[in-house]
């Protein structure tokens, strides 16, 4: 019943059905049954049309407001991908579902997560302190950044101080989010992306379209043309577990011979100076314990306090993200290894800004699980490139307006504000309070559309005169054309542009009935 | 200023107004291992596609290896109960354990609550012997399986390890197309087998 | 008690039927109703655009029209959330504060205030796929969201249960937006279609004759897809349905 909580038959009913594989395709275990474990129960997923080309992000213009819309649309063109991207991710969000409330202290949990990240964040000056000092202590080199480009710089000197030629790296959204790939893209120093969605992207030049699946848009027939044009493999073999092993062996020598690997930072506990990496594959271990200098980029907000807090975001972090009580890797660096280095690049970028908007900051309370991503009805119709920007979906069109205000300002506004977002959200961030937060910013700051802003100023003048207002229905050609929330919202017909009807038009409206039924009754108290 | 200086003076001056104090955090009873933890550890275990076993139904941990993995040429052993292939003298640089098939290391602890099992660079011996290899074999003691993630963070190794690590079951991605595989870049297998 | 009837722009024009029905259902129940004549809207088309400064004006004429009423009364979740928490362009005077706290949405005035227990002189014997309005249901908590770990609750599902001959079927994505989202549905008409398209066929496949609501913006929407995709389904408001009406 509508209300009752999904029962277990209730998750197995899909809207596109006709993309639902009939071949189980996931691990299995010793005895050969598919495994019982959230991801292991993922519904195979079959494009129908293999060879659908993969629709492409949003357009390139520049500093021009990212144009969403059109991104999104040619998503959907794309019937095949979006019915499949679809489905994956509101499967991801249903064994979200089954996973977290699974724990009777689930949103208990939450809250207390929300006061741990707000307490962390209020008192981040000494937090960071203490963080820098224990790492110190440790054997650990601490450099601070102020910006993207500064990160880049010092990570890049780092390399050629040391002669490094060849660097491996495991996910991070903030170097993703520095434009570190294209920075070191011709300085002469091989960047080799280890986890495969990364990877994948990597060689495909594209951005991470989810931050905890990057390559999650594209079928395995995208992938397989990737890696036949990248790694000589077959294209026509689209076999998953096949194309996991090109990408394994592929990268393996590289891990091999890497004299510096990178990785990011899930959580740093000031306490003891550790920086916490959690991943599926062992890829940031691998970045971390094969070569003898291992660099973690770690975004200022990352700062937790203790290990007793870091236990539970951790216990929220992959059920909120995957449907697991842990992910595969839990890695946790505080000093170097006897004869190698560890290098520690805490980066600003933003952040400290971000922290004096009174609206807007606990925004940094985020933990990158992606469950905004998977709820959101847009972005699982649009998919992440369809954003422009390293972070997309519900998070992203909160954080992205404070990287580059007049880029993203259009981001806001593809949104329904349905408010799933901040239901999922493991640290309870207002995300479409936020969102509707900056509708209101960019309307004051002049970063509307003229059309939309024009026709603002129109209705909020008829609205407001009842007079005006009647007299604009009476004289209307047809009621329809005078609607306030499509008329003068609908000058192009965008109403029934894309495959919808018109509402027919009624004989009389409520207020002319009323006048007729009830003229006796003056309407006022 | 140094960058640093001027972080920490825009974080101050930035600081969001309020009280925000630090909460208290509760112990949360996990569901199921009242049972005990044994059976809730080989259940997560399982659950993340790991393979459990007690000592017992073995005669011993090499002969199941041979027995289960038989293309294993190297093995590499960390803990004195299992002979190694592999001399640990000859252990240069951490890719010379690139060869390996099977690791066999001893956990600190479990956590029944996720069928995980913690390592430190002691039990490695060489950190990235648990990456390099093809399959992870884990010896752990029964009275080392502790609930939860709440009691195991309380472990004073988290305070004086260089590194430490929680695998829970093998190595895996469901980044294409979100069907799960595993022996993603890690370890192929993740075998536990639990003594007393 | 004094109810003061609040009838949302887009139903004034396009719905006056399910307005009517609100009146007679107020006034069965032992309401004194009035219609102030000079309402327009509650003015969330512009401040769900950002343009509060524009919304001001129609905030200001809201609280004009419905000062001195018991409650006010809407049939629409969504306009009822832009008046009980957005409708802050205009000065937040006691009296506005208490007023924006006196305005109720149908079905939770039904519920939480006059506590209606049944409704004789209804009958719908129909399969019924029931829809919630995103505001109504995750703003003013009109039922318990799949989201949350909660116990489960609805109130327009407890007022429907009451009439005879309803049967509940029950959709793969019950709480998923139907992607109308106001002005959304003509700035990123593509979307929105899609969205609703999806709605329509989800409820459709549960075997629902009707999607029944308590918002007629997210009905119009499905219903426009609906008919775009040739498929009959029919569409109606909770208030028509309680108040009698058999199809």
């Amino acid at each position: 019943m509508s209300g009752v909580e999904s029962t277990p038959g209730q998750t197995a009913r899909v809207l596109h059905p006709e993309v639902i594989g009939s071949r189980f395709e996931g691990a299995r275990d010793a005895e050969g049954s598919p495994l019982v474990h959230a991801e292991g129960t993922s519904k195979p997923i079959r494009a129908r049309t293999p060879h659908e080309p993969q629709p492409r992000g949003a357009r390139d213009r520049g500093n021009l407001p990212v144009d969403q819309v059109e991104a999104a649309e040619r998503f959907i063109a794309a019937t095949e991908h979006e019915k499949a991207h679809d489905e994956r991710l509101w499967d991801m969000r249903l064994r979200r579902d089954r996973a977290a409330h699974a724990l009777p202290e689930w949103e208990d949990m939450r809250a207390l997560a929300s006061q741990i990240k707000e307490h962390a964040l209020t008192h981040l000056d000494s937090y960071l302190c203490q963080f820098e000092a224990a790492a110190k202590a440790n054997g650990v080199v601490v450099h601070w950044a102020a910006d993207a480009a500064e990160h880049n710089r010092i990570v890049h000197r780092l390399l050629t101080d040391r002669g490094v030629k060849t660097l491996i790296k495991s996910k991070s959204m903030l170097t993703d989010e520095c434009g570190f790939r294209a920075y070191m893209a011709g300085m002469g120093i091989e960047v080799i992306e280890t986890d495969l969605g990364e990877r994948i992207q990597q060689l495909d030049h594209e951005e991470p379209a989810h931050v905890v699946g990057p390559a999650i848009h594209k079928t395995r027939e995208d992938v397989a043309e990737v890696f036949a044009r990248n790694l000589g493999s077959d294209p026509n073999d689209t076999d998953i577990p096949h194309l996991a092993s090109v990408q394994r062996e592929a990268t393996r020598p590289f891990i091999l011979k890497a004299e510096a690997g990178m990785t990011g930072c899930n959580f740093a506990v000031a306490e003891t100076g550790t920086v916490v990496v959690c991943t599926s594959e062992g890829n940031a271990d691998l970045s971390a314990n094969t070569p003898p200098l291992h660099i973690a980029s770690i975004g200022i907000e990352k700062i937790i306090p203790r290990f007793e807090h870091l236990a539970v975001f951790l216990r929220l972090l992959a059920r909120n993200a995957i449907g697991t009580p842990m992910t595969q890797y839990t890695s946790h660096f505080r000093a170097p290894r006897a004869g190698a280095e560890m290098h520690f690049v805490i980066v600003d970028n933003g952040r400290s800004e971000r922290l004096g908007m009174k609206d807007f900051w606990t925004s940094l309370k985020c933990i990158r699980c992606g469950a905004c991503m998977n709820t959101c009805p847009v972005y699982r119709r649009s998919g992440g490139l369809s954003y422009g920007a390293t972070y997309s979906g519900p998070i992203g069109i909160i954080l992205d307006p404070t990287l580059n205000r007049k880029k993203y300002s259009s981001l806001p506004f593809s949104s329904t504000l349905n408010g799933s977002c901040t239901n999922v959200c493991p640290v309870k961030i207002n995300i479409h309070e936020q969102i509707f937060a900056w509708r209101k910013v960019m309307s004051e700051e002049h970063r509307l559309p003229v059309v939309k802003s024009e026709m603002m100023k129109v209705l909020g003048y008829v609205l407001s005169r009842p007079a005006l207002y009647r007299a604009a229905l009476a004289a209307a050609d047809e009621a329809l054309r005078l609607l306030p929330h499509f008329v003068l919202a609908d000058p192009l017909n965008t109403w029934t542009s894309k495959g919808r009807d018109m509402p027919a038009a009624p004989p009389q409206t409520f207020h002319a009935w009323w006048r007729e039924h009830r003229p006796q009754s003056r309407g006022h108290p | 200023m140094s960058v640093r200086e001027e972080v920490l003076a825009r974080i101050r001056r930035n600081r969001p107004a309020g009280d925000h104090p630090l909460p208290l955090i509760p112990h949360f009873v996990i569901p199921g291992v009242e049972q005990g933890n044994l059976q809730s550890f080989s259940r997560a275990l399982n659950a993340m596609g790991g393979r459990f076993f007690r000592s017992s139904e073995m005669s011993s941990p090499l002969a199941w290896i041979r027995e289960n993995i038989p293309n294993a040429r190297i093995i590499c052993s960390a803990v004195p109960e299992v002979p190694s292939d592999r001399d640990w003298s000859a252990v240069r640089r951490p890719r010379d354990l690139a060869d390996v098939d099977v690791a066999v290391v001893r956990a600190v602890l479990g956590v029944a609550e996720s069928g995980s099992v913690l390592f430190t660079e002691a039990e490695l011996k060489v950190n990235t012997l648990a990456y390099l290899a093809q399959h992870l074999v884990v010896l752990l003691d029964e009275s080392a399986i502790v609930s939860g993630l709440q009691v195991a963070y309380t472990h004073p190794v988290f305070q004086t390890a260089r590194y430490a690590v929680f695998h829970t079951g093998p190595s895996a991605t469901a980044d294409i197309e979100g069907v799960l595989i595993h022996g993603a870049q890690g370890v192929r297998s993740l075998t536990v087998i639990v003594g007393s | 008690m004094r109810v003061g009837l609040f009838i949302p722009c887009y139903m004034d024009a396009f719905e006056p039927e399910v307005g009517i029905a609100t009146l007679e259902l107020l006034e069965r129940l032992g309401c004194s109703v009035e219609y102030p004549v000079d309402q327009t809207c509650c003015g969330q088309p512009m401040t769900n655009t950002g343009c509060h400064k524009e919304a001001a004006g129609t905030e200001a004429l809201f609280v004009k029209n419905f000062i001195g009423y018991d409650y006010i009364v809407a049939p629409s979740g969504s306009c009822v959330h832009q008046v009980r928490v957005n409708m802050t362009a205009i000065e937040q005077t006691p009296e506005v504060r208490a007023l924006r706290e006196r305005t109720f949405e149908l079905t939770e005035f039904l519920h939480d205030i006059l506590d209606v227990r049944e409704f004789p002189w209804a009958r719908f014997p129909h399969k019924i796929g029931l829809h919630y309005n995103c505001n109504s249901l995750r703003g003013i908590n009109l039922a318990s969201p799949t989201e949350i770990k909660t116990a489960c609750f609805s109130k327009p599902r407890t007022l429907l249960e009451k009439v005879p001959g309803v049967e509940f079927v029950e959709p793969a994505r019950w709480d998923e937006c139907c992607g109308f989202g106001g002005t959304f549905s003509v700035f990123e008409p593509a979307v929105s279609v899609k969205m609703g398209q999806d709605k329509v066929s989800d409820h459709s496949r549960a075997g629902a004759e009707y999607i029944v609501s308590a918002d007629s913006s997210c009905l119009l929407h499905q219903k426009g897809c609906a008919r775009h995709m040739g498929n009959p389904i029919k569409f109606m408001h909770i208030a028509r349905i309680l108040n009698g009406a058999v199809a």
